[in-house]
């Protein structure tokens, strides 16, 4: 473990160390990771889109395992996991997909009950507490037997948000928890994110090309681009990068390090070349 | 959709469905005519058996009172030796007659029962000793035909009788 | 001359190329869908202990593709008496409509046009939500929240529909016997005692009614398998869900024609073959 980051915890919930990994080994879309996130932080990871940052979410999940280094989760190396150590591991955890991915076929209610059902074997009556306590939580506690078609994007994303902390997981994973909600809802999903983090105890991984606004919710921040973390520290630390890549990407530059156009032949060539 | 109309549903669907199957059973098919009674299987030898199936109906009198078991060929003998299944609550003299028939002009072979006079009655493992094999179309005209031809060469000596 | 043959003779290779490629990923698709089922089976334990999700399944395949069979039954038994009368009529034998009208629905047409009707109902019905499913992430989720979705979704969906295929051929075949009778008898003036007795001597419990509900079971498998592999098989995007619901539809209609050749093969020509 050669980089340390400030970590406030003594163990890191998660320690990424020397990760590589590629779908394709020829081609490896993360290159030679490090990160530890510490224990009650909440922990951005920022980049450009298909800088790797959610093939890194899904190293964490234990969906994948690295092909070199080591990913270490809960205390739990994921490579050394079998099926049903995966889905132990996977009970402490809570995750938020990109579009809250709820399921269709049940009431908001259901949906939040879904993981106490499959993973516990609660009495009905404990099971409807918690479910509205959960839902309290992120307000929608009216909406319980509202189907998920009948929910507005951001109040979806709400929903999912207590269907992924209905078990109290030590873990909370957001991937993109931002996109395409309007700045209301925007503003409900940063104050929660914090909210809940603190209230359960939890540590919070976020992931999202939203940089701007995860800049004011996160403790720390790592930002990736082509699969290697170029720039991490606090946010104030971050906002005050001088790499060339930071200064593009926090302050939206269109043009920079990273360019507008993807790689192609000299136009004024290429036209020439389809005159008669 | 609650709970408790889906289930609702699914019962009656698969009632219906139970129901068909037993309208199949006892309406379309012949399960009230003895698909599970007890046999006693005797056997029988004939000449040409025509064009006789395994499971052609076994009559007597015009009842069905058993169906054909097996069909195989007796390489001793050179005739098909047929095994039949009758139903235990019919009951035939060991002298009993067994005739290929065939039911309409071009429908199905099955095997016809006569009773005979004998006090013994049929055991299970018995061998029918009277039969009579099918009628073969064809050498049935042939027969007819010789027949004719005979006739023909007599005709002329009649008037000279 | 030379350069001309060894472009057709690259061209041919290329081709040869292509063939084998497509014929090795069919075979690699049928080993991944067979092992798929085996994973299914040994996880059933869920649909089978909590019945009720299966129960659910039931009525999405069976319950809501019941309008669809019975009114089809009763057409194709009409349209059976009606041209079977016409035939058998000319040979006198218009008595014998029953056992026509039976033996076409129990031992074919039944299991045959039911499992087709219930491929492009419930099996395409089956594959675009599973497809859905996955497109929206609601499978990783469940992944997520340490939920086997192949136990969960796809085990109920698969016995759902297993069960309900033979029920809605017999309600298929019913209904067509009922058609018949109501064109032949009702209609046309067959006699009602003939139309019924010679149908029952005809009919056979074993050979006729007990292969075609035989049929029908192997069909709803197959059909059920197809859908429920398809849909977890699609790519998760709007054009993969879309390919996959019509590969259900084809794969399985193909797979019900085969598979009756072959059942139909194995049943019926048993007779007194040597």
């Amino acid at each position: 473990m050669h980089n340390q980051p400030d970590s406030r915890g003594a163990d890191p919930v998660v320690s990424i160390d020397g990760v590589w990994f590629g779908y394709d080994p020829a081609r490896p879309v993360l290159r030679d990771i490090d990160l530890a996130i510490p224990r009650g932080a909440v922990v951005g990871i920022m980049g450009q889109s298909g800088c790797g940052k959610t093939t890194l979410l899904h190293l964490i999940m234990g969906a994948y395992v690295p092909s070199r280094g080591r990913a270490t989760v809960l205390g739990h190396d994921t490579a050394g996991l079998d099926g049903a150590g995966l889905f132990a591991m996977r009970r402490r955890m809570g995750m938020l997909f990109q579009f809250g991915a709820l399921f269709t076929d049940l009431s908001v209610y259901e949906n939040v009950a879904f993981p106490m059902r499959e993973n516990t074997a609660l009495p009905e009556d404990v099971l409807h507490d918690l479910v509205m306590m959960k839902l309290q939580a992120v307000g929608l506690r009216g909406a319980a037997q509202l189907m998920p078609s009948e929910l507005s994007g951001g109040m979806s994303r709400r929903v999912a948000l207590a269907r992924s902390i209905a078990l109290d997981p030590e873990l909370i994973l957001y991937d993109e928890p931002f996109t395409g909600l309007d700045p209301i809802s925007f503003g409900v999903i940063v104050r929660l994110i914090r909210e809940l983090n603190d209230s359960l105890g939890a540590t919070s991984i976020v992931v999202t090309h939203d940089v701007q606004e995860a800049l004011d919710v996160v403790d720390y921040a790592y930002f990736m681009a082509a699969g290697q973390v170029i720039e991490k520290g606090t946010p104030d630390e971050v906002r005050a990068s001088r790499h060339p890549f930071m200064r593009q990407f926090v302050n939206g530059l269109p043009d920079g390090p990273v360019p507008f156009h993807y790689p192609a032949a000299d136009y004024a060539g290429e036209l020439e070349a389809t005159l008669p | 959709m609650n709970r408790s109309t889906i289930d609702l549903w699914v019962g009656i669907f698969v009632a219906a469905g139970l129901g068909a199957l037993l309208f199949l059973a006892l309406k379309v098919g012949n399960l009230a005519s003895f698909a599970n009674n007890q046999t006693y299987q005797v056997n029988a030898k004939f000449a040409n058996i025509g064009g006789l199936k395994v499971r052609a109906p076994v009559k007597s009198a015009g009842v069905v009172v058993g169906r054909v078991s097996d069909i195989q060929f007796d390489n001793e003998s050179y005739e098909a030796l047929v095994k039949i299944n009758l139903d235990v609550n019919y009951q035939f003299p060991r002298d009993t007659t067994a005739k290929i028939l065939t039911s309409g002009i071009l429908g199905e072979q099955y095997v016809g029962l006569e009773a005979g006079g004998d006090g013994v009655m049929l055991k299970s493992g018995d061998r029918l000793r009277l039969t009579q094999s099918a009628v073969v179309l064809e050498n049935l005209i042939s027969q007819f035909l010789f027949n004719k031809a005979a006739e023909g060469k007599d005709a002329p000596k009649d008037p000279a009788k | 001359m030379m350069p001309n043959w060894v472009g057709m003779r690259l061209a041919a290779r290329a081709r040869l190329e292509g063939l084998g490629s497509n014929v090795t990923s069919v075979i690699w698709r049928l080993g991944f869908a067979a092992r798929f089922l085996g994973y299914l089976v040994a996880h059933s334990g869920t649909a089978m202990r909590r019945f009720r999700l299966t129960v659910a399944e039931v009525y999405f395949a069976g319950v809501l593709s019941l309008v669809i069979i019975l009114v089809s039954g009763l057409f194709v038994g009409m349209v059976l008496a009606l041209q079977g009368y016409e035939t058998l009529q000319r040979f006198g034998a218009s008595e014998s409509l029953g056992v026509l009208v039976a033996l076409s629905l129990v031992r074919e047409l039944g299991p045959v046009v039911a499992g087709l009707l219930f491929a492009s109902r419930a099996g395409s019905a089956i594959t675009a939500e599973i497809g859905l499913m996955k497109a929206t992430e609601q499978i990783s989720a469940m992944e997520m929240m340490a939920v086997d979705p192949i136990a969960r979704v796809v085990a109920p969906r698969f016995w759902g529909g297993v069960i309900s295929m033979p029920l809605l051929a017999a309600l298929f075949s019913a209904m067509g016997v009922f058609g018949g009778y109501l064109i032949g008898v009702q209609l046309i003036g067959v006699d009602a005692g003939a139309f019924w007795s010679q149908m029952q001597a005809a009919v056979d419990l074993r050979n006729d009614i007990w292969n075609g509900v035989l049929k029908s079971i192997v069909f709803g498998i197959a059909v059920t398998w197809i859908a429920v592999f398809e849909g977890y098989d699609a790519p998760p995007t709007a054009e993969g869900v879309s390919r996959a619901t019509t590969r259900t539809v084809v794969t399985s209609s193909l797979a019900i024609l085969a598979l009756d050749f072959i059942l139909t093969a194995l049943m019926f020509t048993g007779g007194n073959a040597p």
